[in-house]
């Protein structure tokens, strides 16, 4: 009877774990992975895109980044069925919030209501637990920029840079080794995209296989996400000098 | 007969009750308190119906403090404007509405602008220089629209309450009993003495 405690998410293994809820983290390190980088002027997030078929029609915008409300953006890894219903309480959240108060929901209190969602999962029986992971980017004016890491049991919390997906743990100590404070949004994207190109499976990095995405304050003070188009992608692939295959890899 | 007073400064929000507690035409009281601290740069003033006010008052203080509690970080007075007005647009429209009218005064924590915002139990809400709630409106107003300016400075701001609390008592039939002054400033609220024994000559 090895499936005893595994059948439901609610109950405890004699060893005291969770196994529905580790078997959804193990599902998010299958998933295309994505990264996320504090910048002193800004949040930078990439994701890497898994091509499943040259025949599938790329979505025109973005299928790993989403924007949940003018000053908050999240970038996925795992079940994007599961994501596009955790996303969508979210922009409701952060709408509820706006209706209530006029003004933007702060971005720790929209991450923790989503986790409450997430939570609730590994408790009441008879479910599944999402088997998402997610990397918030978001301003709000008490804490600045902020960027937020959730898993599927529903923990959360603050980094400076972290990696969820694929190979998160080899772009995470990579991130620790070269993390410095206080770099810019283009040293990130730098940064962001070195990581990618050591821990992504393909040799070389094309816009085709990539999204960036940046979180900003404009001169006017407003906060204003920005995805980077493939054009541009590929400029700073270049520039960077991480198009070609890697050869320290 | 109660009156409600709010005066923005430059640094500060001064918000006025008047003290006496009514009930039609019998004072009960002469040290009544109609204001309530939501956090440390928000003050309620609230006058009308007996009951309601206080409940509705203490509803909101319980409200916004659990917010301070949850979060870290206290409601911005303009959050809490929003907050409020969204209350008693649903209680405006369920079986028994709360007949309340508010003054909102507070200083933003992060911008340091002061601010009041004038409610009324029809949960209008509007962000006002200078504010007052019944009676007080016919005598008043006129006087804050000559004197008020938004750069005034506080010791200016509380010259002008005197105008005002003068005229008050020269033409307010009913002794109001003296008023509960406070001031939301920069390091947060502190209540001012307010001498009304100085005799006023009727008109």
């Amino acid at each position: 009877m090895s499936r005893r405690y595994d059948s439901r998410t609610t109950i405890f293994s004699p060893e005291g774990r969770l196994y529905q809820v580790e078997y959804a983290m193990e599902a998010i390190g299958n998933a295309g992975s994505a990264i996320g980088i504090l910048a002193k002027d800004g949040v930078v997030l990439v994701g890497e895109k898994k091509v499943t078929s040259k025949l599938l029609q790329t979505s025109t915008s973005t299928e790993k980044m989403y924007k949940i409300d003018d000053h908050v953006a999240c970038a996925v890894a795992g079940i994007m069925s599961d994501a596009n219903i955790l996303i969508n309480t979210a922009r409701v959240q952060a709408q509820r919030y706006t209706f209530a108060y006029q003004e933007p929901m702060p971005v720790e209190q929209l991450v923790q209501s989503l986790c409450d969602t997430k939570q609730g999962y590994t408790q009441y029986g008879g479910l599944r637990p999402f088997g998402v992971s997610f990397l918030f980017a978001g301003w709000d004016k008490n804490y600045g920029f902020q960027l937020y890491m959730s898993d599927p049991s529903g923990n959360y919390g603050g980094w400076k840079a972290a990696a969820i997906g694929a190979n998160n743990q080899a772009a995470q100590s990579i991130l620790k080794q070269d993390y410095k404070d206080e770099i810019s949004r283009e040293e990130a994207i730098q940064l962001a995209l070195k990581v990618l190109s050591k821990t992504m499976d393909s040799t070389s990095l094309t816009s085709d296989k990539l999204e960036l995405a940046e979180v900003f304050l404009m001169p006017s003070g407003n906060v204003k996400y920005q995805v980077c188009s493939a054009d541009s992608l590929n400029k700073l692939l270049a520039k960077f000098g991480v198009a070609q295959p890697s050869t320290e890899a | 007969m109660e009156v409600l007073l709010g005066i923005t400064t430059s640094t500060s929000t001064i918000v006025v009750a008047s003290k006496a507690a009514m009930r039609g035409a019998t004072i009960l009281k002469t040290s009544d308190d109609k204001t309530i601290i939501l956090n440390p740069h928000t003050l309620m003033a609230f006058s009308g119906e007996a009951g309601d006010t206080l409940n509705f008052s203490e509803y909101i203080a319980a409200n916004t403090a659990l917010y301070s509690m949850r979060n870290d970080a206290h409601l911005s007075p303009s959050a809490t404007a929003s907050f409020i007005r969204e209350e008693l647009a649903r209680s405006l429209r369920s079986r028994k509405p709360y007949n309340v009218n508010l003054l909102l005064g507070g200083v933003d924590p992060i911008s340091k602008e002061p601010g009041l915002w004038w409610l009324d139990y029809l949960a209008s809400s509007a962000r006002v220089p200078y504010a007052a709630h019944g009676y007080a409106q016919y005598y008043c107003l006129s006087i804050l629209d000559k004197h008020h300016h938004p750069s005034i400075s506080e010791d200016r701001g509380l010259e002008i309450l005197r105008m005002c609390t003068d005229e008050l008592q020269r033409r307010l039939p009913i002794d109001f009993k003296g008023m509960t002054v406070k001031i939301v400033g920069q390091e947060g609220i502190r209540e001012i003495p307010w001498d009304m024994s100085r005799p006023i000559m009727a008109a």
